[in-house]
């Protein structure tokens, strides 16, 4: 999936690549995408329920090349 | 450290002895530690404190005292109560809801079977039941498992409506609620642990109601005789005493504790980007749970702890695995920053308001030092 800008997060523990992800939102235009690699388990939770309560759409989840997941959000607001 | 005594709130991972418990205890360590299946006066004096515990826990289930059997824990009452359940029906598979307590996991994980299934739930967690219709009718299933209340956020399931196959049995884990929520009455086998309810650890409770095909999974004698070996005579009495005396003040305790966790409920909500998981009135009376943003639950348990208050989170990086809360995920909630507050029946509105006041500054203090 493409993507405005991409953050690499993989090695980051809970709660920090929300914490980043939040922090690099405004650096993508509304109607945007940004991805988050993440190897934390919890951010497969932790980024949908994210775009629920800060009102962003969650877009989806697929491998980066190296297998670590990789989240896609689309900026809305 | 603070000076003045931790406020311990967190109940509903381990309650503080009932003082009726305490006194039941001293008084039956010296008389209850002969065998119980001997002849002789100790051995009759053991049988008689045991058969007393029996039938109070019995009486306070709704049930015989024969149907009633103590175990070495709840989460061992949940193995050999649901796995007594597949054994007796020959069919390994068991259906649950997707946020019963890892014991039910466990016990299903225990034989592997295509018939099992966790059943979804909905946002406040309250387990789809049509789902859970449709998965028990599937070939193969032994045996339902479904919670009285949820261990993590508190809500209730609506167990009384559940519609099973005939000669499917339910079992119904009650850890969490017995002593602070009416049961439910649809059950054809009952789980609960006494230290969760201010009766002594070591005391788990496996009910079987007469008419249900149970036998015991695990190497020893059938029945509830003495399903986990040499029982602990004394503490099956206090953990007996307790729930006697935590029934008799049950509505007096949740009265006080209903108001009081709806005022946790709304000063944590009033906090940016804080949300309460759980159902907000199908509930237990005494337990709350949220979830903080961009917050550590390891790092607000350690700031609140500093603070005087003593809680639990089902964040991962406070659990002793690297994933996060099966609850909070199956529950489509935010699984860091997670916090639950569990009262005690001494809880005071004062120490209620301290918390409050404690949290947001907790939380601003964390979300400063993320830089939001």
């Amino acid at each position: 999936m493409s993507a405005d800008i991409e953050i690499d997060c993989r090695d980051l523990p809970c709660p920090r690549p929300i914490i980043e992800l939040a922090k690099a939102l405004p650096e993508v235009p509304v109607g945007g995408r940004i991805a988050v690699v993440a190897r934390d388990p919890a951010a497969r939770y932790d980024v949908p329920a994210w775009c629920r309560m800060r009102g962003q759409e969650y877009v989806g989840e697929e491998l980066a090349d190296d297998g670590a997941p990789r989240y896609v959000v689309k900026r809305v607001s | 450290m603070s000076s003045t005594p931790e406020v311990y709130l967190d109940s509903a991972s381990s309650t503080r002895l009932h003082p009726a418990a305490r006194e039941t205890l001293l008084a039956a360590l010296d008389r209850g530690y002969a065998d119980p299946r001997r002849l002789h006066a100790a051995g009759r004096d053991a049988r008689l404190l045991l058969d007393n515990a029996r039938a109070v826990v019995a009486e306070c289930l709704g049930v015989r005292p024969d149907e009633v059997g103590f175990t070495a824990s709840g989460t061992d009452a949940v193995h050999r109560g649901l796995l007594g359940l597949t054994a007796a029906t020959g069919r390994d598979g068991i259906v649950h809801s997707a946020v019963e307590h890892s014991s039910v996991l466990h016990a299903a994980q225990w034989r592997e079977s295509p018939a099992h299934a966790a059943v979804p739930v909905d946002a406040h967690g309250v387990v789809d039941l049509a789902a859970l219709a449709a998965a028990a009718g599937a070939h193969g299933v032994g045996a339902v498992a479904l919670q009285a209340a949820n261990q993590e956020v508190g809500t209730l399931q609506p167990v009384d409506e559940v519609e099973l196959p005939g000669g499917v049995p339910l079992l119904v884990d009650a850890a969490a609620a017995l002593g602070h929520a009416p049961l439910p009455r649809r059950w054809d086998a009952l789980t609960a642990s006494a230290h969760k309810w201010g009766g002594p650890a070591g005391v788990g409770v496996l009910a079987v109601r007469r008419g249900t095909r149970w036998t015991n999974p695990f190497p020893g004698d059938d029945g509830l005789e003495q399903p986990s070996g040499f029982p602990d005579v004394p503490a099956a009495l206090a953990a007996a005493a307790a729930l006697r005396a935590v029934l008799a003040e049950r509505d007096e305790v949740a009265a006080r504790q209903v108001p009081q966790v709806d005022r946790i409920r709304a000063a944590a909500a009033a906090l940016p980007d804080v949300e309460v998981v759980g159902h907000p009135t199908a509930r237990l009376p005494h337990l709350v749970t949220f979830s903080v943003l961009y917050a550590g639950g390891d790092e607000i348990v350690g700031e609140l702890a500093r603070r005087g208050f003593g809680v639990a989170s089902g964040s991962a990086c406070t659990a002793s695995t690297l994933e996060p809360s099966h609850v909070l995920a199956a529950m489509g909630a935010l699984t860091h920053g997670n916090v639950r507050v569990s009262l005690a029946r001494e809880t005071t509105d004062e120490q209620v308001d301290a918390f409050c006041a404690a949290l947001a500054e907790v939380v601003a203090v964390i979300r400063g030092r993320a830089g939001l």
